[in-house]
């Protein structure tokens, strides 16, 4: 099965991007391939001019963290212990954690602010909260790319905001390259350095201003339905 | 950290409770013998009889330590299922580990009449039966390392293993039918479970498949804890996934199949110990968890198997049903308690 023919982007560091486009157009599988989480179906990924599939798991793992939509398997760890798991590639043969691991550990739960949950189990954690537990296990991992498949589903409108901001200024501060999967385009215009729009038969990829001038977001959804306004950058629903 | 020292001290009891656990179990059985005189004998001090030396040092400690390490490798691969199938309800006999021993076992026994003297089985004694229970859970291993590599996916794993449980408990069950009264009655007897009548060396050789065992737990500890995350996460932590499964699995199946092999199909150990262990120690890493299991299961076996050999009596009971008797009201208890199953 072919998900996007045609398909040539590539992510820079310090630079936020989207990925969009519509239910089942292969957002998460595109994610999931350039994180190797999957096998990819056909194309190359090159990761620092180095083909992907030449790193073994652990090279990768000190490269690239991933924030999944799948459950967890175990909802009995606490919160720390989940986001200490984050420092595994750089552990020893025990995962015994250094005090530098410890101080990595700690800075990613007050980035996300969740020194108050810290003891916490995850099965008595919200959605939103194990989301946001979840994005400092990655941070925790620290890496040179973060891909997050949509990281904000589950939050409420002003976590999505601030965890979309938090990733904005983290990719700008420490030069990392963030992409993620998001339905909230609107913000992804606001918020994103790049978006790439996934269609069926044409995909783009640029800054939103110049996806908008391009009408790359017009072709989202039939046209019946929802209509996009280039000058404020928002879908308007058809009456 | 806090959490450690806590931990220590927890361990520093548990050790505790394993050695009286130990002792009593010594001390009890269908020969009375006092108390002084069990403590004089272990510690090499002269006792008034001499065959209550004997009772105490070829009858009664080989079978202890059959106990604890029955119990301790029962726990430890029951952990090691449920971690690795992320499944609350994974235990030694899911995989049909289990299942492989009693079919290698059963075959051994009842084959004979079955094959109609083709094949005779006449010098069936226990050690060619720990043979053909450790053939059985080893073949049985071996299509389950074939099958792992050719299906990715843990839980249909999971199911295969269950299917392979009633396949072989199918065909013992067409063994039974056909099989005469005095060789079903040995096969229900090895079905019973039992942690006597294992010699030294017969020990020292489970000694050993437990040792190496527990040596590939310990390595297994980070992917793991990994795994508690589910595979993809595991992965992407940087661990290889393929060479992690492989390595436990083949800790569960000698730690299953050895154990098996020797004491027979022993229920519930391998399924309550870690439930009961998470949640006594309050925490899902296997740091804590591998050595707490260990301790957990033998001295649940040794309380077993006091319960087991009926103190001044000279019946013993079948340890599986105490362990069952044990184990299932554990496992009721904890579900009850929590709600819900978490690992």
């Amino acid at each position: 099965m072919v998900i996007a023919k045609g398909l040539n982007f590539s992510l820079l560091g310090g630079e936020i991007s989207a990925i969009i486009g519509i239910n089942g157009i292969g957002k998460s599988t595109l994610l999931r391939t350039v994180g190797k989480v999957q096998p990819k179906l056909s194309g190359t990924i090159y990761l620092n001019d180095k083909n992907l599939k030449d790193y073994n798991a652990l090279e990768l793992a000190s490269k690239i963290s991933v924030v999944l939509t799948e459950p967890l398997a175990s909802k009995n760890l606490t919160v720390l212990e989940l986001i200490s798991l984050g420092r595994q590639p750089y552990t020893n043969w025990i995962g015994k954690l250094s005090n530098k691991d410890k101080a990595k550990i700690q800075e990613a739960i007050a980035m996300v602010e969740l020194a108050e949950l810290q003891y916490k189990k995850c099965h008595e954690l919200s959605d939103g909260q194990l989301q946001r537990v979840m994005i400092a296990r990655a941070l925790a991992q620290d890496t040179a790319i973060i891909l997050l498949d949509e990281p904000t589903s589950h939050l409420d409108l002003h976590h999505k905001v601030r965890i979309l901001k938090l990733l904005k200024s983290i990719a700008h501060k420490t030069n990392k390259t963030i992409l993620f999967t998001s339905h909230e385009i609107e913000m992804a215009i606001q918020l994103c350095d790049k978006i790439l729009v996934l269609n069926k038969e044409v995909h783009d990829f640029g800054k939103p201003n110049e996806l908008i001038q391009k009408s790359a977001f017009e072709k989202l959804f039939p046209i019946d339905t929802v209509s996009f306004d280039p000058s404020t950058g928002s879908f308007k629903i058809k009456k | 950290m806090v959490r450690y020292t806590k931990y220590r001290f927890s361990f520093v009891l548990l050790l505790l409770s394993l050695l009286v656990c130990f002792v009593v179990n010594i001390s009890l059985g269908s020969v009375a013998i006092p108390f002084n005189a069990t403590l004089q004998s272990i510690f090499g001090g002269e006792v008034m009889h001499e065959f209550w030396s004997y009772i105490i040092w070829d009858v009664r400690i080989p079978k202890a330590l059959t106990a604890i390490l029955v119990g301790s490798g029962l726990a430890l691969s029951g952990l090691l299922m449920q971690t690795l199938f992320r499944n609350p309800l994974a235990g030694p006999f899911v995989l049909g580990i289990s299942s492989g021993a009693s079919l290698g076992a059963a075959l051994m026994i009842m084959g004979g009449s079955f094959f109609s003297g083709l094949i005779s089985f006449s010098l069936v004694n226990d050690v060619s039966m720990a043979f053909a229970a450790s053939v059985g859970s080893f073949l049985v291993l071996l299509v389950v390392v074939v099958v792992a590599y050719r299906i990715k996916d843990t839980m249909a794993l999971l199911i295969i293993g269950l299917m392979f449980g009633s396949i072989t408990a199918a065909i013992v069950s067409v063994l039974s039918y056909f099989t005469n009264a005095e060789e079903l009655q040995q096969y229900i007897y090895w079905s019973f479970g039992s942690v006597g009548n294992l010699t030294w060396q017969q020990l020292l050789l489970l000694l050993l498949i437990i040792v190496i065992g527990i040596l590939l737990s310990i390595v297994s500890i980070k992917p793991l804890n990994a795994l508690l995350l589910g595979e993809s996460y595991a992965r992407s932590l940087g661990v290889n996934l393929k060479k992690s499964r492989y390595v436990i699995i083949i800790a569960t199946g000698l730690l299953a199949g050895g154990i098996t092999a020797f004491a027979g199909p022993i229920a519930f150990i391998g399924l309550a110990v870690p439930h009961l262990t998470r949640q006594i120690f309050n925490t899902t890493d296997h740091k804590v968890l591998v050595p707490a299991v260990l301790i957990y299961g033998a001295i649940l076996m040794l309380i077993c198997d006091t319960i087991a050999q009926l103190p001044t009596s000279v019946n013993v009971l079948p340890i599986n049903a105490i362990t069952s008797i044990v184990g299932a009201p554990v496992v009721i208890w904890l579900l009850v308690r929590k709600k819900k199953m978490i690992f």
